[in-house]
C-alpha cells in the first residue's frame, strides 16, 4: 500500500486505539479478507464502506472476536487493542467483548423489559453492587442513547414492543451500559426509517466524544455525515484509508473513485 | 445531555491478557454448564448402551436351545401291533404309547455312555425331555410309517429346566424347590453333555415354530406370530398408503382456506398425540363390538394400525409435497395440464421417495405397537397354527410379535422370559431394517432444489 | 348373496364399463380421437366411477346400518319381564345374537336344515350343546324367549341381505346407463372424472375427522351406558378402586387411578426433562458438527424403541435392580419389583428422546440475533443460553414439556408392566401403584362381560384418559404455534 507511511504519520499525531496488521479471514474456503492492515484512533467515528461482501463486516466482527462463534471461521495476523494482541491465547474473548461493544444491523433486543435489556451487561460483568447502583447505570444508559425521555414510564414494558428506531437506541444504550471503550456498529441504520437513521446518527455524533466507535454502513451518505475517518474495502482488500473528506473528495484509488461515482457497487 | 461526567471506561485500566476474578467465576459456571450438556447426553447414551446391552445379554440365549440325542427304536410291537402299517391304527396310538420307545431309548443312551441310572422310573427319567418329544416321534412315525421297527436318529428337545442349567439360567439350589427336576438330573445331564448325548444348537424352531402351551418354554416360537404380523402390516399398507396419500394431495393442493379445512388439519394434529391404548378403544367398540370383525384378526388389528398411522404417514407426505418446487406446478399449469394432472404426472412422482420414507417409518411404529392390540384379543391368544391361506391370514384369530412378547412376558417363568427378550431381538431387526431402508431411500433420491 | 359376491359382481361391472365407455366415446366421434372433448381413457374412468363408487356408497351405509335396526326391532320384542334395566337388555341381545351366529355357523355346517331351525324347541333338544358342536360356546341355557328372539333376528337379516343386493345392483346399473348415455365426442370427461376424484381425495381427507368421532362416539355411548349402571359421581370421586368379578361392584372410583397415573408421570418428568432440556441445549448450543450427527440420532433410537421393550426393560432389570438398593436387602422401602419407580424411571428414558428433540427444534428457532446481541456485550455462551436463549424459548419448551406429559399420562405397556395392579393412594414411590391406561388393559381383556359396569367402567376411563390428553395436547399445540409465530 503505497500511502502506508502517510496513514502512520496522521495516526501518529492521535491516540491509536485499535492496531490491525496482516489480517486474513478465511471462512472455509472462502478468503474473506486479505492481508488488511488498519490504525483506528480513539474518539473518532471510523466508517467501513464498500459493496457488499467486500468483507467490511466480516472484519468488524473480527475486533470484537464474534467470528468465534462462527466454526469455519479462521482468523490470521494481528489485532492490537492498546498494545495488546486480542488473539492472544490468554485472552478471554468474553472479556474483550466486555471492552469492544457491539451493535447490529437488525435492533435485536431481548424478549425481556427495557430495564433488564439494559440491566443485562452490567448484571453479566458485575458492574453494579446494588440495586439504586443498577439503577443509576440503567438510567445513564438510556440518556445516553437518547431514549431515556421515551422509554422513562415504561421501563418495565417488554424491549420487543418499542418501534424500530427505538429499540437500534436501546441496543446501543445496552451496549454503552457495559462501559465499553470501542463501540462497533454493524449497519446500525439499514433497517430504519429516515427519521429513525438521523436519530441515531446524531446519537453517534455525540458518542464520538467518549468512545472509539467503528461503522460498517452501506451508505455512502451516511459515512461522510458521521464519520471522521473512512476505510474502502473490495473483494477483501483494504483499498483506501484516511480522512472522510478526502476519501469522498479526491481519492487516490481508481476503485475508490468508481464506488463514490457510483460505477461499482 | 446531563451526562457528561458518564464514567466511560471506568475499568479499562485492566490488561485484557490477564483474566480478572470475575472472569474466572465466570468461565468455570461456563465449564459446569457445558459439562451438565455432557453428562445430559452421556447419561441418555449410557441408558440406551444398557437397555441394548441387556437385550442381548438376555436374549441371545433364546437362539440357542438344548438337544437330546437319542436312537429310538420304532418297536414295531408298541406302535404297530398289527404290522400292516396302516394309517388310521397307526394313528390310534396316543403319544402316551410313545413314552416307553423314549424311556427305552434313554435307558440305551445310559448304557452306551457307560452312566448308572439314578432313578428306578422312567417317568422320572423322561423329564429331562420337554413334554413335546413323544409327539414329536410320533408326528415322524405317522409321516415315514415305513421306517418302523428301524433304529431312528432323533434330536429332542430337552426341558426348560435342563435347557436353563446348560445356559446357567438353573442351578442345583434353585431346584430345591422344583418338583419338575431334582439335582440328580443335573448330574445326569454333566454326564450326557460330555458324552455327545446333550448339546446345544442353534434354535432354528424358535424362529419359525408356533407359540406353545404354558408349560412348554422350549417349545415356544415365534415363527406364527411374525406372520400375524406381517399380515397386519399387509392391511397398514393397504389402507394407509392410499388413503394417508390422498388425503396429504388434498390438503396440501386442492383444500381451500375455510374452516373445514381447519378441522381436519387440527383433528389430524390431535390424533397424531392421541394415546395409542384410546385406538385400542375405538377398534374394540367399532370393529369388533360393533361391525362383528372376528376378534383377534390381524384384518382389526390391521384397521386399528392403520388409523393409528395415518396422523404420521400425512404429516410426512405432506413435508414432502411442499417440498416439490412451485415452479414445477406452474411449468405443468403452463402447458395446459389440469391440476389434477399437475399433481399426478408431476408433484406425487417427484413426492414418492419422500412419501415412501414416512411410510416405511409409520409402519415401524405400527410393527412395535402393543396396547391397542391388548384390546381387540391379539394377547392371551395361543398363536398355535400356521394359517391355512391367505384370507385365513387375515380373518382368523393370530398373534403379532409385540402382542406374543407380552404374552411370554405374563407367563412369568424365566425360561419365558428369555424368550421375550428373543423376541424382542428378532422385532428390532425388522425395526433396523425398516428404518435402513428408509435412510437409504431417502439418501439416495434426497433431492436439493 | 354375501357382501363380499356383491363387491366382485360391482367390480366387474365397472370394469366392463370402463371399455364400453371408452369404445362408445370412440366411435362417437369416428374414431378419431382428436375429436373428443377429453382423452378416451377418461371416459372409461367416467362409466366406471359412475357404476362402482354410489353402489359401493349404499352397500356401505347398508351394512353399518342393517344390523343397528335389526337389533332395536328385535329387542323390541323381548318381553319387558326379562330385563330390568339397558344393561341386561344388552347382556340378552349379546346371547341373542350368539345364538342367531351359531344357527347360522349349524346350518352352514350341516348339522341342521332350514326347516329344523324352525321347529327346534328349547324344551326338547339340548341348544347349548347344539351350538358347542359348531363352536359357539353360550354361557347359560337358552329360553323359548331367546330363541324367537334369535329367529327373528335371522329372518329379518336374511331379508335384509336379500333387499340389499338388489338394492346396491340397481344401483349400479343405473349408474352405469347413465354414464353412456352421458358419452359422446363433446362431453366433458375429464372435468367430471376430476370431480370424482377431488370427492375421493375429500373424503381420504375427513377420515382424519371420522376417526375422532369413532373414538368419541364409542366412548361417549359406552360412558352412558356405564353411569346408567354405576353413579357418576362414586366413580369421579370415589377414592377405592375394587371391582368385582362380575357385576355389583362397589367400588370403582377413578382418584386411585389417576394419583398413579399423574405419579408416574411425573416422576418419567423428573427424569425425562432435566436430561432432555440439558441434551438438547448441548447439541443445539455446544456440539460441533460431528458430535450432533452422532449424538443425536443415536439418542432417537431411544424414540424408535417399541414401548412393550422398555416395558419387559421394567419388569426384569429395573425392577430387579431397584428391589436390590430399595428392596428388603437394602434399604427396606420397597416390597416388590413393580413400583412407581419402576416405571417412571423407564418411562422417563423412553421420553428423554421426545423432550431433547422437540426442544432442540423450539431452541434452534431462537434467532441467531438474539445470541449475537448477548456475546456482543461479553456474555458467555451458558450466560447466553440461561438469561437470553432459554427465556425466549420458555413458551415452546413449555409446550414441549406438556406433550411429554401427554405421552406419560397415555403410556401404557410400562406401567402395564412395570408398575402393579394394586391401585393405592399413597406418597411412597416404592409402592407399587397402578394408572388409568392399565386398567382399561385389565378390565377389557379380563373374562367380564361386555355389559357389566366392570367391562365398561374402561370406557370412562379412556374417556377421562381421552379428554386429558386431548387437553394437554391442544394446549401444547396451541403455545408451541404462539411460540413459533412469535418467530416467523
Amino acid at each position: 500500500m503505497n500511502d502506508m507511511t502517510k496513514i502512520e504519520k496522521v495516526a501518529a499525531m492521535q491516540d491509536i486505539k485499535i492496531t490491525a496488521s496482516g489480517v486474513q479471514v478465511h471462512y472455509g474456503d472462502n478468503h474473506a479478507i486479505k492481508d488488511v492492515s488498519v490504525n483506528i484512533q480513539d474518539k473518532t467515528v471510523t466508517a467501513f464502506i464498500g459493496p457488499s461482501g467486500c468483507g467490511k463486516s466480516t472484519f468488524l466482527r473480527c475486533l470484537n472476536r464474534m467470528n468465534d462463534t462462527i466454526d469455519i471461521c479462521r482468523v490470521s495476523g494481528e489485532i492490537l487493542l492498546d498494545g495488546e494482541d486480542i488473539y492472544d491465547k490468554r485472552v478471554d474473548p468474553v472479556q474483550l467483548r466486555a471492552k469492544v461493544g457491539m451493535v447490529f444491523q437488525k435492533p435485536n433486543p431481548f424478549p425481556k423489559s427495557i430495564y433488564d435489556n439494559i440491566a443485562y451487561g452490567p448484571r453479566i460483568h458485575g458492574l453494579s453492587r446494588n440495586k439504586a447502583e443498577l439503577d443509576d447505570i440503567v438510567e445513564k444508559s438510556l440518556r445516553r442513547g437518547a431514549i431515556w425521555d421515551e422509554v422513562k414510564d415504561r421501563l418495565h414494558a417488554p424491549g420487543t414492543g418499542l418501534s424500530g428506531g427505538q429499540q437500534q437506541r436501546l441496543c446501543i444504550a445496552r451496549a454503552i451500559a457495559t462501559e465499553p471503550e470501542v463501540l462497533l456498529m454493524d449497519e446500525p441504520c439499514s433497517a430504519l426509517d429516515p427519521i429513525a437513521t438521523a436519530q441515531v446518527e446524531e446519537l453517534i455524533d455525540e458518542l464520538r466524544q467518549s468512545y472509539c466507535v467503528v461503522i460498517v454502513t452501506h451508505s455512502m451518505q451516511q459515512a461522510a455525515r458521521v464519520s471522521q475517518k473512512t476505510a474502502f474495502f473490495h473483494l477483501g482488500n483494504l483499498v483506501e484509508y484516511g480522512d472522510t473528506d478526502k476519501i469522498f473528495t479526491n481519492p487516490e484509488d481508481k476503485r475508490t473513485e468508481s464506488y463514490i461515482t457510483g460505477r461499482i457497487g | 445531555m446531563s451526562d457528561a461526567n458518564f464514567p466511560v471506561g471506568a475499568r479499562a485500566q485492566s490488561s485484557l491478557l490477564a483474566l480478572d476474578a470475575r472472569t474466572k467465576k465466570r468461565n468455570a459456571a461456563e465449564a459446569r454448564f457445558r459439562a451438565y450438556g455432557i453428562g445430559a447426553i452421556a447419561i441418555g447414551l449410557l441408558f440406551l448402551m444398557v437397555l441394548i446391552t441387556s437385550i442381548f445379554a438376555k436374549g441371545m440365549g433364546a437362539f440357542q436351545q438344548t438337544f437330546i440325542t437319542l436312537n429310538v427304536e420304532l418297536s414295531e410291537a408298541k406302535i404297530d401291533k398289527s404290522g400292516t402299517r396302516d394309517l388310521e391304527a397307526i394313528k390310534k396310538i396316543t403319544t402316551f404309547g410313545y413314552n416307553p420307545l423314549i424311556d427305552a431309548a434313554l435307558a440305551q443312551a445310559l448304557t452306551d455312555a457307560a452312566i448308572d441310572n439314578p432313578f428306578s422310573k422312567g417317568k422320572d427319567l423322561r423329564k429331562m425331555l420337554s413334554s413335546s418329544a413323544a409327539a414329536d416321534v410320533r408326528d415322524f412315525v405317522i409321516a415315514n410309517p415305513d421306517r418302523i421297527g428301524d433304529t431312528v436318529e432323533f434330536h429332542l428337545l430337552a426341558s426348560s429346566r435342563v435347557d436353563g442349567y446348560l445356559k446357567g439360567r438353573v442351578s442345583r439350589e434353585s431346584l430345591t424347590r422344583d418338583k419338575n427336576l431334582t439335582p440328580a438330573h443335573l448330574d445326569l445331564v454333566d454326564a450326557f453333555y460330555g458324552a455327545g448325548v446333550v448339546s446345544k444348537g442353534f434354535n432354528l424352531p424358535f424362529i419359525t415354530g408356533a407359540d406353545a402351551s404354558e408349560s412348554r418354554p422350549e417349545q415356544a416360537g415365534i415363527g406364527v406370530s411374525m406372520l400375524g404380523s406381517l399380515y397386519m402390516m399387509l392391511v397398514v399398507l393397504a389402507c394407509a398408503l392410499p388413503v394417508g396419500v390422498a388425503a396429504s394431495i388434498y390438503l396440501e393442493e386442492f383444500a381451500p382456506q375455510n374452516w373445514f379445512t381447519d378441522l381436519i388439519e387440527v383433528n389430524i394434529a390431535n390424533l397424531a398425540a392421541v394415546p395409542s391404548i384410546v385406538f385400542g378403544i375405538l377398534g374394540l367398540s367399532v370393529f369388533i363390538q360393533f361391525a362383528h370383525l372376528p376378534q383377534s384378526a390381524p384384518l382389526v388389528g390391521g384397521l386399528v394400525l392403520t388409523l393409528m398411522t395415518l396422523p404420521t404417514i400425512i404429516i410426512s407426505t405432506r413435508a414432502s409435497l411442499k417440498s416439490v418446487p412451485p415452479s414445477i406446478r406452474e411449468a405443468a399449469l403452463g402447458v395446459g395440464a389440469s391440476k389434477m394432472q399437475t399433481v399426478f404426472h408431476h408433484v406425487l412422482p417427484l413426492a414418492m421417495p419422500g412419501i415412501l420414507t414416512g411410510t416405511i417409518i409409520g409402519l415401524a411404529q405400527a410393527l412395535g405397537e402393543t396396547a391397542p392390540l391388548l384390546l381387540i384379543g391379539m394377547v392371551g391368544y395361543v398363536a398355535s397354527n400356521y394359517p391355512s391361506g391367505l384370507v385365513d391370514g387375515f380373518m382368523s384369530p393370530n398373534s403379532a410379535m409385540p402382542a406374543q412378547i407380552y404374552e411370554w412376558a405374563k407367563r412369568a417363568d424365566p425360561a419365558y422370559y428369555e424368550r421375550a427378550w428373543g423376541g424382542i431381538i428378532i422385532l428390532l431387526l425388522f425395526l433396523m431394517c425398516m428404518n435402513i431402508i428408509a435412510i437409504i431411500l431417502r439418501r439416495r433420491f434426497e433431492r436439493r432444489w | 348373496m354375501s357382501a363380499l359376491w356383491l363387491l366382485i359382481i360391482i367390480l366387474a361391472l365397472a370394469a366392463t364399463g370402463f371399455i364400453l365407455g371408452r369404445g362408445r366415446a370412440v366411435a362417437s366421434v369416428g374414431g378419431d380421437r382428436r375429436k373428443l372433448h377429453s382423452l378416451p381413457n377418461y371416459y372409461g374412468f367416467n362409466v366406471a366411477m359412475l357404476a362402482l363408487v354410489p353402489a359401493l356408497l349404499v352397500l356401505a351405509v347398508w351394512v353399518v346400518i342393517q344390523p343397528i335396526m335389526i337389533n332395536a326391532n328385535v329387542s323390541g320384542h323381548i318381553p319387558d319381564a326379562l330385563y330390568s334395566d339397558a344393561g341386561q337388555l344388552n347382556l340378552i341381545m349379546s346371547d341373542v345374537n350368539r345364538v342367531a351366529d351359531g344357527l347360522g355357523d349349524a346350518l352352514r355346517q350341516g348339522v341342521i336344515t332350514a326347516e329344523g331351525i324352525h321347529t327346534l324347541d328349547p324344551e326338547t333338544s339340548d341348544l347349548r350343546a347344539l351350538l358347542g358342536s359348531v363352536g359357539v360356546a353360550i354361557g347359560s341355557d337358552i329360553s323359548a324367549d331367546i330363541l324367537t328372539a334369535a329367529r327373528l333376528l335371522r329372518d329379518q337379516s336374511t331379508t335384509g341381505q336379500r333387499a340389499m343386493t338388489f338394492v346396491v345392483l340397481v344401483v349400479a346399473s343405473l349408474g352405469f346407463l347413465a354414464a353412456m348415455r352421458m358419452t359422446s365426442g363433446t362431453f366433458r370427461a375429464r372435468n367430471t372424472v376430476e370431480y370424482g376424484v377431488k370427492l375421493l381425495l375429500i373424503g381420504a381427507a375427513s377420515l382424519a375427522i371420522l376417526t375422532t368421532v369413532g373414538i368419541v362416539l364409542s366412548l361417549i355411548f359406552n360412558t352412558i351406558s356405564f353411569f346408567g349402571m354405576f353413579p357418576a359421581a362414586d366413580f369421579l370421586f370415589g377414592t377405592t378402586w375394587s371391582p368385582e368379578g362380575r357385576g355389583g361392584s362397589e367400588h370403582l372410583g377413578i382418584l386411585p387411578l389417576l394419583w398413579g397415573t399423574l405419579y408416574i408421570s411425573f416422576v418419567a418428568l423428573l427424569v425425562a426433562v432435566p436430561i432432555g432440556l440439558f441434551a438438547a441445549i448441548y447439541l443445539s448450543e455446544y456440539a460441533s458438527r460431528t458430535t450432533r450427527a452422532f449424538a443425536k440420532p443415536l439418542l432417537e433410537v431411544l424414540a424408535g424403541i417399541p414401548t412393550i421393550v422398555y416395558g419387559l426393560f421394567a419388569l426384569t432389570v429395573v425392577g430387579p435392580l431397584l428391589v436390590n438398593v430399595f428392596g428388603a436387602d437394602g434399604l427396606g422401602w420397597m416390597q416388590g419389583a413393580r413400583s412407581v419407580m419402576t416405571a417412571g424411571l423407564v418411562m422417563g428414558i423412553m421420553l428423554i428422546p421426545f423432550v431433547s428433540s422437540l426442544s432442540d427444534d423450539i431452541i434452534n428457532a431462537v434467532p441467531q440475533a438474539m445470541r449475537d446481541g448477548s456475546y456482543g456485550l461479553g456474555a458467555t455462551q451458558s450466560e447466553t443460553v440461561r438469561q437470553v436463549v432459554l427465556p425466549a424459548a420458555l413458551p415452546g419448551i413449555a409446550g414441549a414439556v406438556l406433550l411429554a406429559a401427554s405421552r406419560a399420562i397415555g403410556e401404557t405397556m410400562i406401567v402395564v408392566m412395570g408398575a402393579g395392579a394394586a391401585a393405592r393412594l399413597d406418597l411412597n414411590p416404592f409402592e407399587a401403584m397402578t394408572t388409568v391406561t392399565a386398567k382399561i388393559v385389565s378390565q377389557l381383556t379380563g373374562d367380564s362381560d361386555f355389559a357389566s359396569p366392570e367391562a365398561l367402567v374402561a370406557f370412562a376411563l379412556g374417556m377421562t384418559l381421552f379428554v386429558l390428553t386431548l387437553g394437554l395436547n391442544i394446549l401444547a399445540l396451541y403455545i408451541v404455534r404462539k411460540y413459533r409465530e412469535q418467530y416467523e
